[in-house]
Order: structure tokens, then C-alpha cells, then sequence
């Protein structure tokens, strides 16, 4: 495992003798061990979706949203520290709309990217504050270049581009799997399946905690609205999970 | 506060501040498929000396996107000098060369919530990858509507009706710059406050062409 930080990691203003930044490789520790989270970029718009772990039988479903939305055609999902997440989001829509209101137009999406990151950068430079301890995955549309874009914003700041990406506790497994994926041809519809798929064939329903998946679309057919998928959709998408991680099972058993 | 009488009803009609110098004009943008045509006269006045009879008043925003001055001088000279940095900063936040939208729309912004002390005019007209061809007509107050054939200043009110008469759809690249011609040359010869040389500028996907035709030359008479 990591070094310990012996001394260079009590502040992210510290380097260590190797060049580290302990507190942020933290922060990041902290997203790794929290829900999965899936951003795909399909061939007619964007797919987010978040397992979210439920601490409680009592939470009522669908609240405590983990996927929101930032512009009427972007929407951003977090992992990690929730409370981290929602500053996030909340600093994303006010970014959104002070550029609409300036410019006249939505928000690019690499602009939106990029202040984010330079938002989340600011809080591992200042000996006060602490790195934010959640990533978030954009989804993002913009139609002067007629473009959906993915892309995923860490707690050290960085920011990349892309086709699928992943975070969480299942984000090494999910990135295989992405990677398995033709994105060029999967449409969006598809893509809500392939996500609850990975999400589910991921879990251990025995050691896990009980989840509720949560998935939305930045898609051509709404017009690039960011939409909160229906229950029914979801719904039947683990339902076509389970059965294909359950044939995938049967084929192995055979295989012997 | 606002003075009660009317600014016609004074001496000062543009409502001048001492010393200031105004554009009382005639602007003009049109677009045609592939581009705009922008047109403007070159008078320059203050009260009926004119300080300049040759200025320019097509001002240039970024490398695809222009804007026609008129009302005072300095008024718009600022706006333009504020509207081209912001533009370039967006365009190096954003990568790509910016769109007439956004050059309009800051344009109008500035106008609209400085109204109670600017007197500009201004018609914003360029061309971008996104939009081709677009003009976008900004009066006094500071409203902003996207127009298939733009007029501003002074000398406007000359030719409403002949703009009207003789403008068409579709029209070629050379079809614009002639109606752009004529109307301004009209214009100039009916307000006092406009004349000189008629200064036009064509933008097209392919670059940019700025030609002027002397006072001499005019279409029709002075």
C-alpha cells in the first residue's frame, strides 16, 4: 500500500521529500472507497449513472439525489463526501448561469470543465482549506458545435475529457468493461443498460451495503436536456442487468 | 435629474456634453448568403462644424466580426474597445473564433445597463462558423434584434422607406453592397449631419474586404 505520510501530510500545503501532496492523494482515497459512478459518451448524447449506497431502510427512495442538474443541457454527478459534492454543484450552476447571463449563450462544456477545475484546484493550495473530497463526472451539450462532451473533474483539480470514465469503489472493474463497449454505435438507450449492468456485476449484493441506481441523460432525443431517467426505465434496465450477468454466469458454469 | 424639456426642443438636439463630438450618421448592415455587407458614412460633427470628414466608423471586434458606430464618438469608441477585449478573452477561454450572438450580446449588455449615460447606436454585424451571416441592430436603449437589413444614426430616418422599397431576399454579394451603397448615399444627401465617403466592409467565410468610394463618386448626388 501507500507510504505513510510520516510528517508531509498534515497539510496540503506540504510536499513530500518525493514530490507527493498527501491531503489530495487522500481526498482521492476517500472518492476510491465510495459508490460507482459511470459517465459514458454515447453516439447520441451522454449517460451518468451513480450507485448510491443507502446507509438507511428508512431514506425515502429517490431522495438525496446524487446526479443533478447544472444547465438545461448539462448535468454533473458526484461520488465521494456528498456535502463536498453538492458545493460543487452548486459553485457549477452558478458558473452556468453568470456565463449565460454574460454571453448570451449556454455555458461550452470545456469552459465549464475547466472552471470547475480551477475551483476544485483552489482548495488544495490554501492552508486553510481542506481538497474536496468527492470527483464529479459532467455531462455536457453545446450546440453551437453540436457536441455532447463527458467529462470528470478529481479533488486534485484535474480535468479530462472523455469517451467513458469511472470513480468509486468499482471504478477499476467498470473501466474494463467501458473499454469493452463500442461507444461510437451505442446509443444512448443502450447505454442505460451497459451502465446498470456494470454497476450491478460489480456489487456483492451479500457484503455490500443496498444501493439505489440513479441515471440520467444528456440525450438527441430530449433535445439534450439533462433528464433524470423515469423509475420504469431504471427499473427495467437492472432487470435486463441481472439477467445478462446471470446468462454470463450459466455460460461460465458450462464452459467447465 | 433629467431635464423636463425634450432634447429637440433645446439647443442641443443630440444631446451633447460640452466639447463632445458626435457621429451623427448614417450606418447600415445587411446580410446576403455567405456574408454581411456594413456601410457607413464618414461625417464627423460637432454642432454644424464637421470635426472629421473621413473617419472610419466600422469598427473591427475580432478577425470575422464588425460593428457600425454612430451617437457620440466617445461613447462608442469605449464600447467597442470594452466589447474587442472581452471578445478576445472569450475566444482564447473558449478556443474557437466567436460567434455574432456573443459579441451582440455583450454589446447590448454593456449598453442596456449603462443606458442613463451613453448615447450609442450601434449595429453589430459579422460572420462566424456557427451562424454564417448574421446583423444585429442595437439602439439606444440597449435592445438587441437580430435584422435581415439594419439601419442606424441620424441619416436612418432618410431611407426607412427606401430601404423597404428596394431591399429583397437572396441577394448576391455584389446585389448587397449596391443597395448598401444607394441607400447611404441617399441618406447623405438629405441629413446634413451625414457625408463625406461611403466606407464599406464585406465579411465572408473567406476574409474580409473594405473599399470606399469618394465623395465624388457617389451613387447618387450630394
Amino acid at each position: 500500500m501507500a507510504s505513510s505520510g510520516s510528517g508531509y501530510d498534515l497539510s496540503p500545503t506540504t510536499f513530500s521529500p518525493d514530490g507527493r501532496i498527501f491531503q489530495v492523494e487522500y481526498a482521492s482515497k476517500s472518492v476510491a472507497s465510495s459508490g460507482t459512478l459511470i459517465g459514458l459518451k454515447c453516439s447520441d448524447g451522454i449517460v451518468l449513472a451513480c450507485e448510491k449506497l443507502l446507509a438507511n431502510k428508512m431514506l425515502v427512495p429517490g431522495s438525496n439525489k446524487r446526479i443533478n442538474t447544472v444547465s438545461k443541457t448539462s448535468g454533473c454527478a458526484f461520488t465521494g463526501f456528498v456535502s463536498d459534492g453538492r458545493q460543487i454543484v452548486n459553485r457549477a450552476r452558478e458558473e452556468a448561469s453568470s456565463y449565460l447571463d454574460t454571453y448570451g449563450i449556454p455555458v461550452p462544456p470545456s469552459v465549464l470543465a475547466d472552471r470547475l477545475a480551477h475551483y476544485v484546484h483552489y482548495f488544495t493550495l490554501h492552508g486553510a482549506l481542506r481538497p474536496f473530497g468527492a470527483s464529479m463526472v459532467l455531462g455536457c451539450y453545446e450546440e453551437d458545435m453540436d457536441e455532447a462532451s463527458l467529462y470528470m473533474v478529481e479533488p486534485s483539480g484535474q480535468v479530462f475529457k472523455y469517451f467513458g470514465c469511472a470513480a468509486g469503489k468499482g471504478r477499476q472493474g467498470a473501466k474494463t468493461e467501458i473499454e469493452k463497449l463500442d461507444l461510437s454505435t451505442l446509443t444512448v438507450a443502450q447505454g442505460i443498460k451497459e451502465a446498470a449492468r456494470i454497476i450491478s456485476m460489480l456489487r456483492d449484493d451479500g457484503k455490500d451495503k443496498p444501493m439505489e441506481l440513479e441515471i440520467s441523460t444528456v440525450a438527441a432525443e430530449n433535445n439534450y436536456v439533462h433528464k433524470p431517467c423515469e423509475k420504469s426505465v431504471i427499473a427495467e434496465a437492472e432487470k435486463w442487468a441481472k439477467e445478462q450477468i446471470e446468462e454470463e454466469e450459466d455460460m461460465e458454469e458450462d464452459e467447465d | 435629474m433629467a431635464s423636463l424639456l425634450h432634447p429637440s426642443q433645446t439647443s442641443n438636439p443630440y444631446n451633447l456634453k460640452p466639447g463632445e463630438v458626435s457621429s451623427g450618421t448614417t450606418i447600415m448592415a445587411v446580410p446576403f448568403k455567405g456574408g454581411v455587407v456594413l456601410g457607413a458614412d464618414s461625417r464627423v460633427s460637432t454642432g454644424t462644424y464637421v470635426a472629421n470628414r473621413a473617419s472610419d466608423k466600422i469598427a473591427q471586434l475580432t478577425e470575422n466580426i464588425f460593428c457600425c458606430r454612430s451617437g457620440s464618438a466617445a461613447d462608442t469608441q469605449a464600447l467597442t474597445d470594452y466589447v474587442k477585449f472581452y471578445l478576445q478573452q472569450w475566444e482564447v477561454e473558449s478556443g474557437r473564433p466567436a460567434t455574432v450572438k456573443v459579441a451582440a450580446h455583450l454589446m447590448r449588455k454593456i449598453c442596456y445597463q449603462n443606458k442613463d449615460n451613453l448615447s450609442a447606436g450601434v449595429i453589430v454585424a459579422g460572420w462566424d462558423p456557427v451562424s454564417k451571416g448574421q446583423v444585429y441592430n442595437i439602439p439606444l436603449g440597449g435592445t438587441c434584434i437580430e435584422m435581415k437589413c439594419a439601419i442606424g444614426g441620424s441619416g436612418s430616418t432618410y431611407i426607412y422607406g427606401l430601404t423597404d422599397a428596394l431591399y429583397k431576399e437572396n441577394m448576391g454579394k455584389q446585389e448587397t453592397l449596391d443597395f448598401v451603397k444607394k441607400s447611404i448615399s441617399h441618406a447623405m444627401a438629405r441629413d446634413g449631419s451625414s457625408g463625406g465617403i461611403i466606407r464599406t466592409c464585406v465579411v465572408t467565410e473567406d476574409g474580409v474586404e473594405r473599399e470606399y468610394i469618394p465623395g465624388n463618386k457617389l451613387p447618387y448626388g450630394p
